[in-house]
């Protein structure tokens, strides 16, 4: 169980984070998302205990991270996101100073598990400077496993990834949510809807949502869009389209030798995809592509963002 | 005490890993060697019947230079590098104190530096089996090497917490060691009323004793007071994390 309660963190004037309150249970993976500097960090350093809040109350397990500190910090692992190495070391070496410094309960066979979660096997034995990239991220990673900690708080574990090592990060995230507790920053939202039962937004230093990826989509998303294809004058068929009950607008996108493709919104919640379809079939034209457009939760985010910004 | 044990263990390691050590190892002794040497031919050359004034003196005063010269390049890394490689934060994530992860780099640091300290006693051990001396004042004078150490590592970690730069640690541990040598250089400068204050506080002059086979209570006192108040200052220096940020 990893808890905020009203945290703020001011350096200097500046304040950092302001009221922050957030709750991850065990066997739950919440997404931390924002963008840069939006505090992410600031947060999960408290909440490692790095340094102390300002204000109000960080709870490893339901040990105090300021008044507590050692035994919050037994519970759990902190991945930063600049993979923090002692380059002349092994991997092993690394894994075995790190796990006898979390007090694990058997050091050596903690270290071979989390050697074999994070896929550091072949590598076991090898100097970490003289590994590549995504391996220091991994080793970041079994760092946090290390001694198998109920709390894990990881700051975009999967920053610096390649494509496939992206997606076995994922895998693992989701899969150490089924008994962990587990924070994980990222400010790729495609990423985060994969991998997280919930998502807090962080924008300036303040929550400004909680709730579950899909529902954030669903809230964020006011209409779904459908791209249509097909053999018929352009001008006809957008009007066509346009008469199928649910369609808000249609958008003439492009039109060629016959062809001609248009973007159709769609009222929220409305699947309009077979009436669309049987409109164009019933028409006598061809029907060449239908294809529901993604709306970025990116392009959501910066919405929503952006929405706070105007108020 | 299982800690400061684990980090000293693995500070010791990093060390033996890396040339720096090795260099100012090798450094060390070539120095203290030809001091020993030199000190020596001249004791014989000037005929003298006394050796703790006429040898040891010599050869303390000068290897205090050494030391000087050491031990602010073998502390400057020991938090410097942390903080730069980002290894420190984690190191706060980690269920032990500040003061045992300093206790544990204070440890390593002197370790290294009473390893080079005691294999400088090679010289004096073979002069004994050529002519044999009242070992008494020569114990005293590497006691004081020791204590000087104390008081030099402690200074160096304390500069090492301060920066990321290495080479900026350095720097400060020679300006504030420097600094408290040459203060009681000139004491015509100073003037008479200060002169006699500025002189207790002066870190070489509480050397001198040992260097003349006399362990003074007030030396030992004052050295560890020194080296206390720079364990302190790296403390605090450590803590600032909590409205500096990291």
């Amino acid at each position: 169980m990893i808890e905020a309660r009203h945290l703020t963190k001011r350096f200097g004037g500046r304040t950092a984070i302001e009221d922050v309150s957030l709750r991850v249970a065990p066997g739950e993976v919440v997404g931390f998302l924002g963008p840069n500097g939006a505090g992410k960090t600031t947060t999960i350093r408290i909440l490692a205990g790095v340094f102390p809040p300002s204000e109000g109350q960080g709870l490893v397990d339901g040990h105090d991270v300021v008044h507590a500190p050692l035994e919050a910090r037994r519970r759990l692992g902190y991945a930063p996101e600049r993979p923090a190495l002692y380059q002349e070391m092994t991997v092993i070496g690394l894994l075995e100073f790190a796990a006898a410094m979390k007090d694990a309960a058997r050091p050596r066979a903690a270290v071979g598990v989390a050697i074999e979660q994070a896929g550091l096997a072949e590598v076991r034995s090898r100097q970490i400077g003289t590994l590549s990239k995504g391996f220091r991220q991994r080793i970041g990673l079994a760092l946090a496993l290390v001694g198998d900690p109920p709390v894990l708080l990881l700051d975009e574990p999967t920053a610096g990834l390649d494509p496939e090592q992206n997606a076995e990060t994922r895998r693992l995230i989701r899969q150490l949510g089924t008994a962990h507790a587990v924070l994980v920053s990222s400010h790729a939202l495609a990423e985060v809807e994969a991998m997280c039962d919930r998502v807090v937004i962080l924008h300036r230093g303040r929550v400004l949502s909680a709730e579950p990826p899909a529902r954030l989509a669903a809230r964020l998303r006011p209409s779904s869009r459908v791209d249509v294809e097909a053999a018929a004058p352009a001008e006809a068929l957008a009007t066509a389209l346009a008469a199928v009950p649910g369609v808000r607008r249609v958008d003439l996108i492009s039109q060629s030798n016959g062809h001609a493709r248009c973007r159709v919104e769609v009222e929220p919640g409305h699947d309009a995809r077979a009436a669309l379809a049987a409109r164009v079939t019933a028409s006598g034209w061809g029907l060449l592509t239908l294809a529901p457009v993604e709306t970025s939760l990116e392009e959501s985010f910066l919405a929503l963002v952006g929405a706070e910004d105007d108020r | 005490m299982r800690k400061p044990l684990l980090i000293c263990r693995r500070e010791l390691r990093a060390m033996c890993g890396g040339p720096l050590a090795y260099v100012l190892g090798a450094i060390f002794l070539l120095l203290t060697g030809y001091f020993f040497y030199s000190d020596l031919a001249l004791f014989v050359l000037v005929g003298g019947a006394n050796p703790t004034r006429g040898l040891w003196r010599f050869v303390f005063l000068d290897y205090r230079l050494v030391a000087l010269l050491v031990v602010p390049l073998l502390t400057m890394r020991l938090f410097a590098e942390e903080r730069k490689l980002g290894t420190l934060e984690l190191l706060w994530t980690y269920p032990v104190r500040d003061r045992d992860v300093l206790a544990g780099k204070f440890l390593a640091a002197l370790v290294v530096y009473l390893a080079m300290v005691a294999s400088t006693a090679v010289g004096p051990c073979i002069l004994y089996l050529l002519h044999p001396f009242a070992a008494g004042p020569l114990l005293a004078g590497y006691f004081g090497m020791a204590l000087l150490g104390v008081a030099f590592v402690a200074c160096g970690i304390a500069a090492s917490t301060v920066t990321e730069n290495q080479v900026v640690s350095a720097m400060l541990t020679y300006g504030v060691l420097v600094f408290s040598w040459f203060a009681t250089w000139n004491e015509a400068a100073i003037g008479e009323r200060i002169a006699p204050f500025l002189l207790q506080l002066s870190l070489f002059d509480h050397f001198y004793g040992f260097a003349q086979g006399v362990i003074d209570s007030r030396d030992v006192v004052y050295l560890l007071a020194f080296a206390a108040l720079f364990l302190f200052l790296a403390l605090r220096a450590l803590g600032a994390r909590a409205w500096q940020g990291v």
